[in-house]
Parts: structure tokens; C-alpha cells; sequence
């Protein structure tokens, strides 16, 4: 039995990419912002700042606020969290690639028993217990990863959180009177370790948050890495870690119609099937998933992965 | 099922009318399941078609139709296959070699150009094809002065697009570079792979050298070259990692050779290899019979193979079974694997030439390099 996912307490709008169709500026109307925002462009990384094209299609200002480099001076004062975050990081790396070995072979068997044809009152349930064991290795790894945060967590002294502290109040000051925070894609584990150095959600409190593509991915409950058809490997889809969980029971696919094989059915279902009870909901280009309060609405682009393989708008 | 050539063949009356309606809306050489039929239109005592597959006769005759000026020529060619032909028109006392009239797929090299056929199920990949996505990196011209090689070097350096000095980038090096960037679309692919996440953006030094025949049959003063001199100087003028697992090296056919050569004398400057279509020639007994430009490979290749020692981390080995190089280049694998290198090793139906060196790239730098395809979603 499941319950249903606790609720976003502020509007919260997922989009899909913001590159040949930006409508995050139609968004923030209908969320009624219209005046400075705070912007989040970690995940592209060293192009950080370089969000002119975002500002010219706002037409207001959006104050970004350097998580990239922010973290790059914190690293420069106190080499010693650079160390322990290296050091995390270089853990989660190895149990992926560890959690990657047992999946291939999960997977491998969940989509050969979903290609057999014949008897169903034989099948199915096979089937159904090959995802349960798929379902089993995935909340293993989120039980391992969160037991290497909680011991990186508990490694770090008072003094190393002065140097994280002090960039915290200057965040709470350069998101005092904005209407929104924007949260753009870009490289996802670098965008998810920022926000959470910084605790930037934590300043955020009630504010409307907009965020495409990884920025999407980085709010979900489960962050989901996939692409069918990558140039090396079974593209298996995998979990990473635990996101901040603003968008519960929503699994964001960005760029979906480029990444996944949307036409194949087996793919698709066990897709679906195997991060039920999560909604798998594909973000691509004017893609867009809102909470309103009480429930999400979406763009006619924005569709959902059905258990039976077939892919249809999403409703809620 | 009968092919379309031999029921204009078998037709009761065949005329030039008949002829023109079998060429028309049909696009030639004609791919009918494993047969491939080529024609030839037009006055000729006879014709030849000359193709580069090693194995077969290099030289295959066309049948005359009676009655016309059509001549043809029915092969079965495996699927998925790809290989390059001229036709040999021989008329009076003249021979010439020409392209396939009816045939607008065309390779180039630094010869010419070749008329291709693609048999059953084969397919130009498309990320060789340009792609409007695709944000495009950019070529510079930078000169070089070798001490070793006694010369000035021209070296051509892509720089992905949204380069930036804060950033640091894996490095490439390839040899014959200019060809591979003029036959093989290496800036095309470079581009479409950068932007599909597949490789990281990095940076690709391409060399061309005057005298390749001899810098490349395991010269010392060339590695000396690439290992002494341009690597280290490109570390100091582009953002580069500058370590072993982040530096690369590639070549085709001789730059094979040269790029085995130069990793054997530098072990630690290059941690991942792409050898294409190596001219690995060695002799087991007997004497080279390749000619004089192949004593310094066979020398050289002959020492690697009687100690193979570990000389990279991560080697991607291809080669065409058309090529007559098969045989060495699959001998080749075991011998290096045996160092406990990473190899991985590729064929193709395809001949030694540059279009199938274009369409290996992406199979070989996704694996030396692999990109943030995991990780980026913008």
C-alpha cells in the first residue's frame, strides 16, 4: 500500500529546455511575478555567469546568485571541506558504478520477461517480481548514499561550516525582495551539491520556484539518470541519490523525446512501472508541470509514461 | 525474385527505349537484397569495375547487353557493407579510370575522389552530418618550430564551442589531422559528439607532416616531437588537464604506426590510443613484402610484438575486412591485450579509407573520452 506524496508548499513549475523555446518569462506571469528574481545557473558550471540571453528574455533583472563560483571561493578559504567533499564525491562514485553492475543484470532480466510473449497468468507475475527487484536494488542504493551523506555530515567540524555560513548570508541578502527563484539545467550533481552546501531552498522559503531541465531533476524526490541509446552501454536508466524533494511523486524526464525510445513499449513500461508510484513525466521543449496548490497542470507538450508502454499528456 | 538487370535482359525486344525507362527513377549502383548490380552507359570495347576490396579480384569485368550501349556488372556484396570503386572504360586504345556516371555518392582523399556503394542495411551515420544543434567549436592556425624535426610546423587546434580559459580540457592529438579534416568530417563529428554530451568538450591538436612515409614508420626525432615539444607546449598556451588518462592520441594507417611509436617511447605522456587501420606489417619469417617505406615498420613492429609492454591505458583498435591490413591488425589485438592494456577492438566491412575511419570515431573517442551524457541536462 502506498500513500500519496506530501504536497509543495509554494507554486513550484517544472520545465522542459529553455535553449529553442524559453517560456519561463509566461511562467512567471501566470505565477503573477513581475520584478526581480533570483537565479540559479550552477549546473552550467564555468559559464556560470554567463546568463545574458536568460536576463534579455525576462526583461528584468535576475540576480544570479554564483553557487559555482561561490563554491570555488569557499573551497579556496577552507581546503579541508574542499577535501571531505572530494572525498564524498569519490564514494558516491564508486557505489554508482557498483549499483550500476547489479542493475544491468536486474534490468537485462526485467526486459527479457516483458519481451516474452505467451502465457500471462505465467508471466506477469514473474514480471512483477523481477521490477520488485529492481525496486529493491534502487532503494538499497538511496539507503547507501544517504548513509554516506549523514557520515560526511557528522565528519565535518563547527569552524568548516563558518566558511559555508558566512556565503549564506550574503545568499539570504541577494534574495531579499525577489518574486521567484529560477533554477536552470546544466550538469546535475554540481547543481544538486551547490544547492545543498548552501541550503539554498532553506532561504527560499514560501517563493515561487521555476526550474527546467537538471534544475527539475535536482527538486524531485529521486533523481533519475537516463538516456536509451547512449554511445557506450545498455542505457540503463539509474538512480542517482535523493533530490531535494519539492516535487514528490514527479520523476522529470528532460529532453525525453531526444534521450529515451519513446517508442518502445517494453522500455517504457518498465520505466513506468518500476518508479511507481511516481508519475514519470517527460520535459521537453514548452513542456511544463505546475502546482498550483492542489494539484499539477500541465502543457499539452508535457506527457507521462503509461505502464502499458504507451506514452499520453499527462493528467493528473 | 529476379534482379531488375536481368529482366531487361530477359524482355523480348530490348531497346534503347527499354534501356532509358530501367535507368530512369532508379538509383545506381542498384542494391536488390545481397546483389548489387553497377551499369555503365555509353560506348566502350569494355569495361571494368576497380574497387579496393582486399580478397577479391581488383579488377572485375561488366557484361555487354546485346543491342545496347549498356554494360553491367551483378556482385554479391555482404550486408551493412561500404567500399569505394572507379569504373575502367577501355575504348580503341584508350583506357580511363572514371567515377560512376549514374552515381552521385562520392568520397574524397588526397588522390581524388571515388564513387561509393553501400550495400544492403548500411547507413552514413548521422552524426557525421552537420547538425544545425550543434554549436560549432573553432579552428585555429598555430605554427610550431620543431627542433627535433628541424622544421616549422603548421598545427591546427580545435577548440570546442563555449571554450573558456577557466575550464580545463582533455587534449587529442591526431595525426594526418588536415586529411581528417577535410576527408573524414572531424570537425563535424567533433562538433555533434560535443554537443550530444557523448565526449566532453576538449581540444584537438592536428598535425600533418611533410614526410610521413618517414616520420611516421616509428621515427625517434617525431615522438621526441610530439612528446618534448608540442604536447608540452600546448599545456602551457591552452587550459589543459595535463595528465596521462586526460591525453590522447590517434592515427590511421602510418599514423598508426607513429602513434604506437610514440606511446612505446613515451609511456607516460598518453594514456588512450586510437589506432585505425594500423600498418602493423611484421614478419614472422621471410622478408617484408610490403616495399622499403614498410623496413623501419616491420623493424619496429617485429621488436614491439617479441616484448609488447603496457604503453597506455586504453586502446581502441579498428580495421576494415576489406583491408588487406585485417590480417595484421587482428593479430595485432591479442598481443596488446596481453600487456593488460583496456582494448577494445572494432571491424567494419569497409576498406582503408577515410570515410570509414569518419565513421569508427564516434565508436573510439566515446570510449577513450567518455562525455557527461549521464550527468548534463540543459
Amino acid at each position: 500500500m502506498t500513500s500519496d506524496p506530501p504536497s509543495p508548499k509554494a507554486p513550484v513549475a517544472l520545465l522542459g529546455p529553455q535553449r529553442f523555446s524559453p517560456t519561463v518569462r509566461d511562467t512567471l506571469q501566470e505565477l503573477r511575478v513581475d520584478g526581480p528574481v533570483a537565479c540559479i545557473t550552477a549546473g552550467w558550471e564555468e559559464r556560470e555567469l554567463e546568463d545574458e540571453e536568460l536576463s534579455e528574455h525576462l526583461g528584468y533583472e535576475a540576480r544570479n546568485l554564483r553557487l559555482f563560483w561561490r563554491t570555488e571561493e569557499v573551497f579556496q578559504r577552507d581546503p579541508q571541506l574542499k577535501e571531505s567533499l572530494l572525498a564524498r564525491h569519490d564514494k558516491l562514485r564508486g557505489l554508482q558504478k557498483r549499483h550500476r553492475l547489479r542493475l544491468s543484470h536486474a534490468l537485462e532480466a526485467a526486459r527479457s520477461l516483458m519481451r516474452e510473449e505467451g502465457n500471462d497468468d505465467l508471466l506477469e507475475p514473474e514480471r512483477v517480481s523481477a521490477i520488485e527487484q529492481i525496486q529493491e536494488l534502487d532503494r538499497h542504493h538511496v539507503g547507501r548514499v544517504q548513509e554516506i551523506h549523514q557520515q560526511f555530515s557528522e565528519s565535518l567540524s563547527a569552524g568548516q561550516h563558518g566558511s559555508v555560513q558566512q556565503e549564506r548570508e550574503d545568499l539570504a541578502r541577494s534574495m531579499d525582495g525577489v518574486g521567484a527563484l529560477l533554477i536552470a539545467g546544466g550538469h546535475v550533481v554540481v547543481l544538486l551539491n551547490r544547492l545543498r552546501l548552501f541550503d539554498v531552498l532553506g532561504l527560499a522559503s514560501d517563493l515561487p520556484i521555476v526550474a527546467w531541465s537538471a534544475g527539475a531533476m535536482a527538486l524531485s524526490e529521486r533523481i533519475v539518470l537516463f538516456h536509451d541509446r547512449p554511445p557506450q552501454g545498455a542505457g540503463d536508466p539509474e538512480i542517482l541519490e535523493t533530490g531535494l524533494g519539492l516535487c514528490p511523486g514527479i520523476v522529470p524526464l528532460p529532453h525525453a523525446q531526444k534521450r529515451l525510445q519513446l517508442d518502445d513499449p517494453i522500455r517504457v513500461s518498465l520505466f513506468a512501472r518500476r518508479f511507481a508510484p511516481a508519475q514519470c513525466i517527460t520535459l521537453d521543449n514548452e513542456s511544463k508541470l505546475c502546482w498550483n496548490g492542489q494539484d499539477w497542470v500541465a502543457s499539452p507538450q508535457t506527457k507521462k509514461l503509461n505502464h502499458d508502454g504507451q506514452v499520453q499528456e499527462f493528467a493528473p | 525474385m529476379s534482379l531488375a538487370i536481368q529482366e531487361l535482359e530477359q524482355s523480348p525486344l530490348v531497346t534503347e527505349q527499354a534501356v532509358d525507362e530501367f535507368l530512369s527513377g532508379r538509383t545506381f549502383p542498384l542494391v536488390e537484397g545481397p546483389s548489387v548490380t553497377f551499369v555503365y552507359r555509353g560506348a566502350a570495347d569494355s569495361v571494368f569495375l576497380q574497387h579496393w576490396i582486399y580478397g577479391l579480384e581488383a579488377s572485375q569485368p561488366f557484361q555487354s547487353l546485346p543491342g545496347t550501349d549498356l554494360w553491367y556488372l551483378v556482385m554479391e556484396v555482404p550486408p551493412e557493407s561500404r567500399f569505394e570503386y572507379k569504373f575502367e572504360v577501355v575504348h580503341g586504345p584508350h583506357r580511363r579510370l572514371v567515377q560512376d556516371p549514374l552515381n552521385p555518392d562520392t568520397a574524397k582523399d588526397p588522390f581524388g575522389a571515388n564513387s561509393v556503394c553501400h550495400s544492403e542495411r548500411h547507413e552514413v551515420p548521422e552524426w557525421t552530418r552537420p547538425d544545425s544543434e550543434s554549436r560549432p567549436g573553432q579552428v585555429e592556425e598555430l605554427s610550431f618550430r620543431s627542433q627535433f624535426l628541424g622544421s616549422t610546423r603548421k598545427v591546427l587546434v580545435y577548440l570546442p564551442a563555449r571554450f573558456r580559459q577557466e575550464k580545463r580540457y582533455p587534449l587529442l592529438v591526431v595525426h594526418d589531422g588536415e586529411d581528417f579534416l577535410r576527408f573524414a568530417d572531424l570537425q563535424v563529428v567533433l562538433d555533434n559528439l560535443i554537443h550530444r554530451l557523448e565526449l566532453p568538450p576538449m581540444v584537438v591538436a592536428m598535425t600533418q607532416s611533410p614526410r610521413r612515409l618517414k616520420e611516421y614508420a616509428d621515427d625517434p626525432d617525431h615522438a621526441k616531437f610530439l612528446c618534448e615539444e608540442l604536447v608540452p607546449q600546448l599545456e602551457e598556451r591552452f587550459p589543459l588537464i595535463g595528465r596521462r588518462g586526460a591525453r590522447g592520441l590517434l592515427g590511421s594507417s602510418f599514423g598508426a604506426v607513429a602513434t604506437l611509436s610514440a606511446a612505446w617511447r613515451y609511456p607516460d605522456m598518453f594514456g588512450n590510443l586510437m589506432l585505425q587501420s594500423g600498418s602493423f606489417a611484421f614478419t614472422d619469417i621471410g622478408k617484408n613484402r610490403r616495399g622499403p617505406h614498410f623496413e623501419p615498420v616491420v623493424s619496429f613492429v617485429n621488436e614491439y610484438r617479441r616484448s609488447p609492454n603496457r604503453i597506455a591505458d586504453k586502446v581502441f583498435v579498428s580495421c576494415g575486412t576489406y583491408e588487406s591490413l585485417i590480417y595484421e591488425n587482428r593479430s595485432f589485438v591479442p598481443l596488446i591485450q596481453s600487456t593488460g592494456m583496456d582494448v577494445r577492438y572494432v571491424e567494419s566491412r569497409d576498406g582503408h579509407n577515410w570515410e570509414n575511419w569518419r565513421d569508427r570515431l564516434r565508436d573510439g573517442l566515446t570510449w577513450l573520452f567518455p562525455g557527461p551524457i549521464w550527468m548534463v541536462y540543459e
